[in-house]
C-alpha cells in the first residue's frame, strides 16, 4: 500500500509540475474571461451608436410623418423628395436615407433603408421598433382604441416556464438546462480522453523507456497501474479545482470591472442560480471519477500492449466508440428528449452514462435511474480494471510482438 | 542462499525453462550464461518475481520467495531504462524508496554513491541529458542502492567504454567483498573467467552444465599440452607416449607441438622422451577456456 502512495506521488508530482500543466491552469479561465470580455464589449458596442446618425425618411405612405422619435444619436428628419434625389444626396456615412413607398402594408419588405456603411442592428432595430409601434398604433388609433389608456396596461412579457416537481415548483429555465448538460457532458467527453490517454501515454513511456521492468521487481503491475490511475486522476481533480476556484474569482473581477448597467451579467446570474449547482458539480466528480476510471484502465491496457504510441489506433478506436457515439448523441439528439428510452439507457450502460448523465441531469433524473447508474459505475470500472490488470501484467513484459485481439484475450488467461 | 527448484517456464508456443534446478551459494559470484533466448532472462525475472514459474519452486535464504524478500534483491535488467525527464537524484531516491528505503537514508546513500563514482554534479540533471554511458552509471547506483543481499546483473558490461567497465567491475568485487551475492547473466566469457566462483549454462530452455568454474575446466582437461622446442625437427615415429596433433614451424629451428597424451601417461614421461632429442623450450598444459567449454557443449546439442 506504501509503494502504491509512492507511485501515486511520482505520478502526481511530476505532472503538476510541469510547465504544460500550469499554463493549462491558467489559460482556461482566462480563456472563459476573455470570451465573456468579448461578449460584453460586443454587446456594449451595439448598445451604443457612436457617432449622431440622420435619418432622412421618405414617406410615400404618409403614416409615419413626424411619428419618429429622436434619440441621443438618432436624428430623424422628414424630406419631401423622391427617393431618387434623396439618394444622391447621400454624402456622409452618418445619414441615411429610410424609404417607405406607399403600400408598404401589402409589401411587408418593402421598407429599405440606404446607407455608404452597412447599418448597426441597434439602428435598425430601432427603426424597426418605431415602426412596428407607430403601424400598431396608427391602426388601433384606425380602429378608435385609446393608445392612452392601452400604453397604461401595456406590460412587457417574458416568457417564465415553470416546472411542478414533488418539492415544489421550480423555475426551468430550458435554455440554461441545455447550456449546463451540455457544457457537462463536453468537459466530462473532453476530460475522459485527455486524462485516459495520459494514462496510457505513461504507461507506454514505462515500456518503451524500459524502466518497467526495474519497477515492476519492485512492486506489482496491478500497484503500478493503479498508482498511476489515481495519481493521473488527481492531476485531472486538481485542474478542475483550479479551473472552478480561478472562474469564479475572474468572473467576479470581470463583473465588477464591467459593471454592465443593463444589469445582463446579473440576468444570466440569476438564470445560473435556478440550477442546482451543488448537485450537478457533485455528480460530475462522482461521473468524472467513475468514467475515468473505467476508461483509463482500458487505456492503460491498451498501452501496455503496443511498443509505441502510433500502433494504439486499432484499439483505441472500439474503446472510444461508445463515448463518441453518446457524444455525438448528447449534442444533436438527446438534450432535446432527456427522457427519452435512448436517453435513459445511455444513460445507466456504464460505458456511456458519464456523457449521457451529465446532459440528463439539469432536466432532473429519477433518483432510482440515478442510484442504478452509479451502482453500475462502479461494478464497471471495478470490472475493466480487473481486467485491464490482467492484460497489462503481461502486456507490459512483451516487446517487439505485434499485439492482436487473439493475443490480448491469450494474455487475459495467463497464470500468474 | 537461492536454490532454484525443478523449475519449468511455458509460454504460448515455447518453452522457456524445461526443469532447471541452481545453487548460488552465499557471498560468491554466480554466472548464467547461455546464448540468446536461452531462457537467461526468464530466469531472472522469476526470481526477480516479475513472473511466477508454471512450477518448481524458488527457495532465498531457507525460506520460499515471497514479496518480503524484494527488498533484499537488486536488479539491472539487460535493456537499461529510466524515466527520461525525471531528475537523477530524485529518480534514484524513488527507485530505493520503491525497494523499501526510507527517502532520508536513500538520500544519505546515494550522495555517497555520487562522490564514490564521480556523480556528483548529476543530481539535479535529467536522464536524457546524459549520454548512454552515464546513464548506465546511475543505473547500476540505482540498482545497489537499497544493499540488496543478491544483486543480479543481466549482461553488467554491456555498453560501458573499457575505463568505465573496470570501475564497474570494481564495484561489483567490492560489493562481493562486503557479502553480497552476486548473480550475473552474460554471454561474454572472458568476464566469467575472471568474475565467478561457479556457473551454470543454459541452453535451450535445458541447464547443460553447472558447477565451479575451477572443477568444470578440470574436468574439461583432456591431457593435451603445448610444446615448443629447439633443435633438428623430431620425426615422431609412432613411438613417442603421445600424439600429435599440430605441428607448427616457428623457424629458426624452432617448432611448435600440440599433443595429446597416451593411455597410462603423464607429462614426465613427455619430457622423459624430448630432452634426449631437443631443447624444449616450453611445456603447457592446454585447459579449454570457458568460451571452448561454452561453444563445444552449445554445438553438441542440436
Amino acid at each position: 500500500m506504501q509503494k502504491v502512495l509512492l507511485i501515486i506521488q511520482r505520478e502526481y508530482l511530476t505532472r503538476v509540475r510541469k510547465k504544460s500543466f500550469i499554463i493549462m491552469i491558467f489559460v482556461v479561465p482566462a480563456l472563459i474571461l476573455a470570451m465573456g470580455g468579448i461578449i460584453a464589449m460586443v454587446s456594449k458596442n451595439s448598445d451604443q451608436i457612436t457617432s449622431e446618425q440622420t435619418v432622412k425618411v421618405v414617406d410615400e405612405s404618409g403614416i409615419f410623418k413626424g411619428k419618429f422619435h429622436n434619440s441621443k444619436k438618432i436624428k430623424f428628419q422628414t424630406i419631401n423628395q423622391s427617393l431618387k434625389e434623396a439618394k444622391s444626396n447621400i454624402t456622409t456615412d452618418s445619414v441615411l436615407t429610410l424609404y417607405i413607398p406607399a403600400n408598404y402594408n401589402s409589401k411587408p419588405n418593402s421598407v429599405e433603408i440606404f446607407s455608404k456603411k452597412k447599418p448597426s442592428f441597434k439602428l435598425t432595430g430601432e427603426i424597426e421598433k418605431q415602426m412596428n409601434d407607430i403601424a400598431v398604433n396608427t391602426s388601433l388609433m384606425e380602429h378608435h382604441i385609446d393608445t392612452a389608456f392601452l400604453h397604461s396596461i401595456k406590460s412587457s412579457i417574458s416568457l417564465n416556464a415553470i416546472e411542478i416537481t414533488e418539492t415544489g415548483d421550480k423555475n426551468a429555465n430550458v435554455g440554461a438546462n441545455v447550456t449546463v448538460g451540455i457544457a457537462c457532458a463536453i468537459l466530462i467527453y473532453m476530460s475522459l480522453f485527455i486524462y485516459g490517454a495520459q494514462v496510457m501515454r505513461g504507461v507506454i513511456e514505462e515500456k518503451t523507456s524500459r524502466i518497467i521492468e526495474v519497477i515492476i521487481s519492485s512492486v506489482k503491475p496491478f500497484q503500478l497501474m493503479l498508482g498511476k490511475i489515481i495519481g493521473v486522476g488527481l492531476v485531472g481533480l486538481t485542474q478542475f479545482a483550479a479551473w472552478i476556484i480561478l472562474s469564479v474569482i475572474s468572473t467576479k473581477i470581470a463583473g465588477q470591472a464591467l459593471h454592465s448597467p443593463q444589469g445582463s451579467m446579473m440576468s444570466i446570474l440569476a438564470v445560473l442560480q435556478t440550477i442546482p449547482f451543488g448537485y450537478i458539480l457533485g455528480c460530475f466528480i462522482f461521473y468524472f471519477l467513475t468514467g475515468y476510471l473505467l476508461y483509463s484502465a482500458l487505456f492503460a491496457a491498451v498501452g501496455s500492449a503496443v511498443d509505441s504510441e502510433t500502433e494504439t489506433q486499432q484499439f483505441m478506436f472500439p474503446i472510444t466508440l461508445p463515448l463518441l457515439f453518446t457524444y455525438i448523441l448528447s449534442v444533436s439528439i438527446l438534450f432535446q428528449a432527456p427522457d427519452s428510452p435512448l436517453a435513459v439507457w445511455l444513460s445507466i450502460i456504464p460505458f456511456t452514462a458519464p456523457v449521457a448523465m451529465m446532459v440528463r441531469l439539469p432536466f432532473g433524473v429519477p433518483a432510482w435511474q440515478l442510484e442504478l447508474s452509479m451502482f453500475l459505475m462502479v461494478v464497471g470500472f471495478l470490472f475493466t480494471t480487473y481486467v485491464a490488470s490482467r492484460i497489462y501484467r503481461v502486456g507490459v513484459l512483451m516487446y517487439g510482438k505485434k499485439a492482436s485481439y487473439k493475443e490480448i484475450v491469450k494474455w487475459f488467461f495467463y497464470k500468474e | 542462499m537461492l536454490s532454484i527448484r525443478n523449475i519449468v517456464k511455458q509460454y504460448a508456443g515455447h518453452t522457456a525453462l524445461s526443469d532447471v534446478s541452481l545453487e548460488v551459494e552465499q557471498g560468491k559470484i554466480f554466472g548464467l550464461l547461455g546464448p540468446n533466448g536461452a531462457g537467461k532472462t526468464s530466469l531472472i525475472r522469476i526470481i526477480n518475481q516479475i513472473t511466477a514459474p508454471d512450477s518448481g519452486e524458488v527457495i532465498f535464504n531457507g525460506v520460499k520467495l515471497n514479496q518480503s524478500h524484494i527488498e533484499q534483491i537488486g536488479y539491472l535488467p539487460e535493456e537499461r531504462g529510466l524515466y527520461k525527464k525525471m531528475e537523477i537524484g530524485e529518480q534514484m531516491i524513488y527507485l530505493a524508496r520503491l525497494k523499501g528505503l526510507s527517502r532520508d537514508e536513500a538520500r544519505k546513500r546515494l550522495k555517497f554513491w555520487f562522490e564514490k563514482l564521480g556523480m556528483e554534479s548529476w543530481w539535479k540533471m535529467k536522464i536524457e541529458e546524459l549520454s548512454k554511458g552515464m546513464q548506465q552509471k546511475a543505473q547500476f547506483v540505482a540498482t545497489v542502492l537499497h544493499e540488496p543481499e543478491l544483486i543480479i546483473l543481466d549482461e553488467p558490461f554491456s555498453g560501458f567504454d573499457p575505463v568505465n567497465a573496470e570501475i564497474i567491475k570494481d564495484e561489483i568485487l567490492d560489493l562481493n567483498r562486503k557479502g553480497a551475492t552476486i548473480l550475473f547473466s552474460t554471454h561474454r566469457m572472458e568476464s566469467v573467467e575472471e568474475l565467478c566462483d561457479s556457473i551454470a549454462l543454459i541452453h535451450k530452455s535445458h541447464k547443460i552444465l553447472d558447477g565451479k568454474v575451477k572443477h568444470i575446466r578440470n574436468s574439461y582437461r583432456n591431457d593435451t599440452y603445448l610444446i615448443e622446442y629447439a633443435g633438428e625437427r623430431i620425426d615422431f615415429d609412432g613411438n613417442q607416449p603421445f600424439e600429435v596433433n599440430s605441428e607448427i614451424n616457428e623457424g629458426d629451428s624452432t617448432y611448435i607441438i600440440k599433443i595429446k597424451l597416451k593411455e597410462g601417461h603423464n607429462s614426465n614421461h613427455v619430457l622423459q622422451y624430448m630432452i634426449p632429442r631437443v631443447r624444449v623450450n616450453m611445456l603447457q598444459e592446454v585447459i579449454p577456456s570457458m568460451n571452448e567449454i561454452f561453444i563445444e557443449k552449445v554445438n553438441l546439442i542440436p
